[in-house]
Order: structure tokens, then C-alpha cells, then sequence
């Protein structure tokens, strides 16, 4: 019996107050348990629900219903020596170095100068930017942003990692060559991660466990699993396995989002 | 890359002066050989004359005294109130939304009118020129700081927070360099419009100070003198402008 993460019980969410016509459900009913040390992938139509759920799961949000136990404990807030983000993009501060970005997490939770160095030095590293820790965010390709963004939520050494769409305003060959390096990674620590993507084959690649949600308001709609060990070769792509279950989750995946683009064409499109 | 950088500045430099040359030069033509007339505009080789000897005498001295002393007193007062005011508001979404456009407002239009009402009030002294240009330099810099501190990305206060940042760690090291640039730049304007509005209100009605002296000597009808002292004044604002620009870009570097 595997431990335990993150435990969800029925998480509704909505945005807006009851009864406003311009309210939003954009969560009904979810529950799901994440074990210790699994990458599980949130995936589904726009507008479903699946960075709000991120975001509950992270206590950046306070869901409408339901609750979200982190390590056995009620989340209330953010958790952030428990917690780290990685957020879609451009959330590195503009006016610090990569360096000082990795470090200002570790400087809010009051990690001791040379320990900050070490961790930083280190998380830098492992995502192949150690060369680049003197340059400013605007000096990187979107690529290296986002392995800056990942080092400094690696340097905080939480044992969650919540990424929300992180790749998701990359090129697919920077995508692809990301989602390597992620799965190297992971395999050397027992990191619990969950993945909001919208790429069916990065989904697949990824996971351990794909979370399908169905159109808004979204719930999880169907789990399943990737039974291939990490860190995952480049030749899984082209695998049969690889691609069965890239073509099930896309048979899932199109009738949600059929679905999904009714209602939007029906409300005049609401944003998620 | 730097030095193509480098060669453009200096020709921008150089059609820029070339420019100011022209005009000189036509200002030269107009008085020496189109016979406009003296009074209206003097002859500049005498005006260069008498700039040195305003220089060379520092009978500049005093007025300068009294117009720098109201420009930083107004300055100092609209910036920590603008900056203070700025903040306060930039704190609330329904304070942005009343009293942005409410400053925006105010601050189109022409201030200076109320000169006669604050003279009414703090007297033809320096305390009416400092209330008057404090006034008017409060609205950009308050704007500015309204901006700065209440349009900060989200995605910068969201990330600051999943890592555990305190309010204080949040406006240390996310709000207040987010802001800075654009306070600033409100600093930097204010500081213009103060000085503008201080020698334009002396030049109405004062005592002593820079645009005191001009209109006095327009009125003795010493011409000469009088341009020599408004070009006192423009390379006073443009040594002033320089200053705070370049203060601008240090300070904004610094966060």
C-alpha cells in the first residue's frame, strides 16, 4: 500500500457567487488520491477545471465544497515547505538574475545563506543552467525561463511539485527535449508531481497516471495508467504501447472536448 | 552590436546639436540682417555677453537660491505624499477605480489658474510657489504610483506567495521593484512640472526668484539681459533634467 500525497475529496469549485448569471462551476464533485512519488497528468478540454483544481491543491484557492489533504494534513494556504509551483510561464522576476530568482524562494522561507548557495547551486545544475545564473530572465529562450523556473522550485526541496502547464507556450521540439530532461529527473527522487497539460503526447510520456476530466464543469472523468518506468528513453514515443494509450486518452479526450465547444458557442465563451 | 549602438548615439548627438546650431544661427541671421527689431529680438553676441557676465558676477546667486529652495521644497512634499497617496490607493481595487480617473482628471487640468488663490492663501513669498508646484507635481507622481503598485502581474504575487512570502517579503521583493521603473518616471515628471510651474508662477507674481527677474527685466525693457537670463534658466533645467534622468536609471537599477 503506497502512502498517500495528496487526497481529494469532493472538490467543487465555482467562480462568482451562487445565483450570479455570470457565475462559473468550473469543478463538480472531484475526488482523487495521488501516491508518494507518482507524476500524475491533469488533461482536458479547455475551461475544465484542472488548473483550478491545481490551484486548490496548492491553497492558492479555497474550494467552494470538498477538501484537500496534503501529507495528512487540511489545506488551508499555501504550503510552501511542502508545495513548490511551476507556473506557465514568465513568473521569474524580471528585475533578478536567475540566480537571485532561485534563491528569493529559500530567502522567504528563511533558508540560511549558505545553504541557499548549495541548494541553488545545485538545482541550477540539475536542470543544465548553471552557466546561465548570472543572466536575467529576458536574456533566456522561453525553454531555458521555464528549466530556471523549475530549478527554483527544485531548490525549495519540497516533496510536491505542482506544474501548470509549464511547457505550454514552448515549441514542441523544446517541449519534447523538457519533458526528457523531467523524467530523468524524476527518476532520482521521490518527488510527488502533478502535471496540467493540454498535449496528449506529453500526457503520455510523463505520467505515471493521466487524469481525463470531462468538460467543464470538469470532474475526473477516467484514470489511466502508464505502466513504464522512469526515466523514460526517447524511443517510448514511437513504442506501440506509447501510442495505444496516446490514441485512448484521445478517444477520451474528443467527445469532452465536442462537448466543451458546444457550451462555449452556447454562453459566447466564457474564460477558464 | 555595442559599437554600432555607440556610433548611432553619437550621430543622433550630432544632428541633434547641429539642430540647436541651426537655430542660433538663424536667431544670428534674424537679428543682424533681417533688421528685426533689438527689442523684440537682441542681438546674441551681446546676449553671450552679458550670460558670462552673469555668471562671472553670480548675481544669479540669489535668485537661483530662492527658485531651487521652492522646487526641492515641492518636491519633496508632492513626492512623499504622491508616493504615500499612490500606494494607499493602488491597496484597493475600488479606490483605483474612484479616485484613478478622479487624479487623472485633476491633473489635465491647468493648475495654474489657481495661482491668484493660493497667493490669496500663502502670499506673493516662496510659500505659495511650493504649495502651487507641489500641487501640480503630486498627480503624476501619485498616478504613477497608482500604476506602479496596482497593476503588478499576478502571476508575480501568485508565485510569490505559493513560496511562502510574507507581506513584508512581498512588497520588498516583488511590489516595490515591479513599481519602482514607473514611480520613477512619475518622480522624474512631477519634478519637471514643478519646475516649470515654480519660474512660470515667479514670472506672475513673486518676489525674488529666476522668472521674478526675467519678467522684471522684460519690464526695465533690458532685452539684452533678459535672454541672457532665459538662457540661464534653460541650461539650469537641462543640468536639472540630466541630473534626475540619470538618477532615474541608477535608482531603477538598482532593486
Amino acid at each position: 500500500m503506497t502512502e498517500v500525497a495528496i487526497r481529494i475529496t469532493g472538490v467543487s469549485h465555482q467562480f462568482g457567487e451562487q445565483g450570479d448569471a455570470r457565475a462559473v462551476r468550473a469543478l463538480r464533485d472531484t475526488s482523487l488520491d495521488i501516491s508518494r512519488g507518482e507524476l500524475i497528468c491533469l488533461i482536458g478540454p479547455s475551461g475544465c477545471g484542472k488548473s483550478t483544481l491545481l490551484n486548490i491543491m496548492g491553497g492558492l484557492l479555497a474550494p467552494t465544497t470538498g477538501k484537500v489533504e496534503v501529507f495528512g494534513k487540511g489545506v488551508a494556504g499555501p504550503m510552501p515547505r511542502d508545495i513548490a509551483f511551476v507556473f506557465q510561464e514568465n513568473s521569474l522576476f524580471p528585475w533578478n538574475t536567475v540566480l537571485e530568482n532561485v534563491e528569493l524562494g529559500m530567502v522567504f522561507q528563511g533558508v540560511p545563506r549558505a545553504q541557499r548557495e548549495e541548494r541553488s547551486r545545485r538545482s541550477l545544475e540539475a536542470v543544465g543552467l548553471k552557466d546561465f545564473a548570472h543572466h536575467y530572465p529576458a536574456q533566456l529562450s522561453g525553454g531555458m525561463r521555464q528549466r530556471a523556473a523549475l530549478a527554483r522550485a527544485l531548490s525549495l526541496e519540497t516533496g510536491i511539485l505542482l506544474m501548470d502547464e509549464p511547457f505550454g507556450a514552448l515549441d514542441e521540439q523544446t517541449r519534447m527535449i523538457l519533458g526528457e530532461d523531467l523524467s530523468v529527473l524524476l527518476s532520482r527522487t521521490d518527488k510527488t508531481i502533478v502535471f496540467v497539460t493540454h498535449s496528449l503526447g506529453e500526457a503520455t510520456f510523463l505520467a505515471d497516471r493521466v487524469a481525463v476530466f470531462s468538460a467543464r464543469p470538469g470532474t475526473v472523468k477516467e484514470l489511466i495508467a502508464v505502466d513504464e518506468p522512469h526515466p523514460r528513453k526517447p524511443g517510448f514515443v514511437t513504442s506501440e504501447k506509447f501510442t495505444t494509450i496516446r490514441n485512448r486518452l484521445y478517444g477520451l479526450l474528443h467527445d469532452e472536448i465536442k462537448k466543451s465547444m458546444a457550451e462555449t458557442a452556447l454562453t459566447g465563451g466564457a474564460d477558464k | 552590436m555595442r559599437r554600432a549602438d555607440k556610433e548611432g548615439q553619437l550621430a543622433t548627438r550630432a544632428v541633434q546639436v547641429t539642430f540647436l546650431l541651426a537655430l542660433i544661427g538663424l536667431w544670428y541671421l534674424a537679428a543682424t540682417r533681417w533688421h528685426v527689431s533689438p527689442l523684440l529680438l537682441p542681438n546674441p553676441v551681446p546676449v553671450w555677453d552679458d550670460f558670462w557676465d552673469i555668471l562671472r558676477t553670480g548675481e544669479f546667486l540669489g535668485d537661483l537660491r530662492v527658485t531651487l529652495t521652492e522646487l526641492a521644497a515641492a518636491f519633496a512634499i508632492s513626492a512623499s505624499c504622491g508616493v504615500i497617496t499612490g500606494y494607499f490607493i493602488s491597496r484597493s481595487q475600488y479606490r483605483i477605480r474612484v479616485l484613478e480617473p478622479l487624479f487623472a482628471g485633476i491633473y489635465s487640468i491647468p493648475i495654474i489658474l489657481f495661482l491668484p488663490l493660493y497667493i490669496l492663501f500663502f502670499g506673493l513669498g516662496p510659500a505659495s510657489k511650493i504649495a502651487l508646484g507641489a500641487t501640480i507635481s503630486f498627480f503624476p507622481i501619485a498616478l504613477n504610483t497608482i500604476a506602479g503598485f496596482g497593476y503588478v502581474d499576478r502571476v508575480f504575487v501568485v508565485a510569490a506567495r505559493s513560496m511562502g512570502a510574507s507581506d513584508y517579503q512581498m512588497f520588498r521583493y516583488v511590489l516595490l521593484p515591479a513599481a519602482l521603473p514607473i514611480i520613477l518616471t512619475g518622480m522624474r515628471i512631477g519634478f519637471t512640472v514643478a519646475l516649470l510651474s515654480i519660474i512660470g508662477s515667479e514670472a506672475i507674481a513673486s518676489l525674488a526668484g529666476l522668472g521674478h527677474r526675467i519678467v522684471h527685466l522684460a519690464e526695465a525693457m533690458e532685452m539684452t539681459r533678459m535672454f541672457a537670463y532665459i538662457a540661464f534658466v534653460v541650461a539650469i533645467a537641462a543640468i536639472l533634467n540630466t541630473l534626475v534622468s540619470s538618477l532615474e536609471r541608477r535608482a531603477g537599477r538598482v532593486r
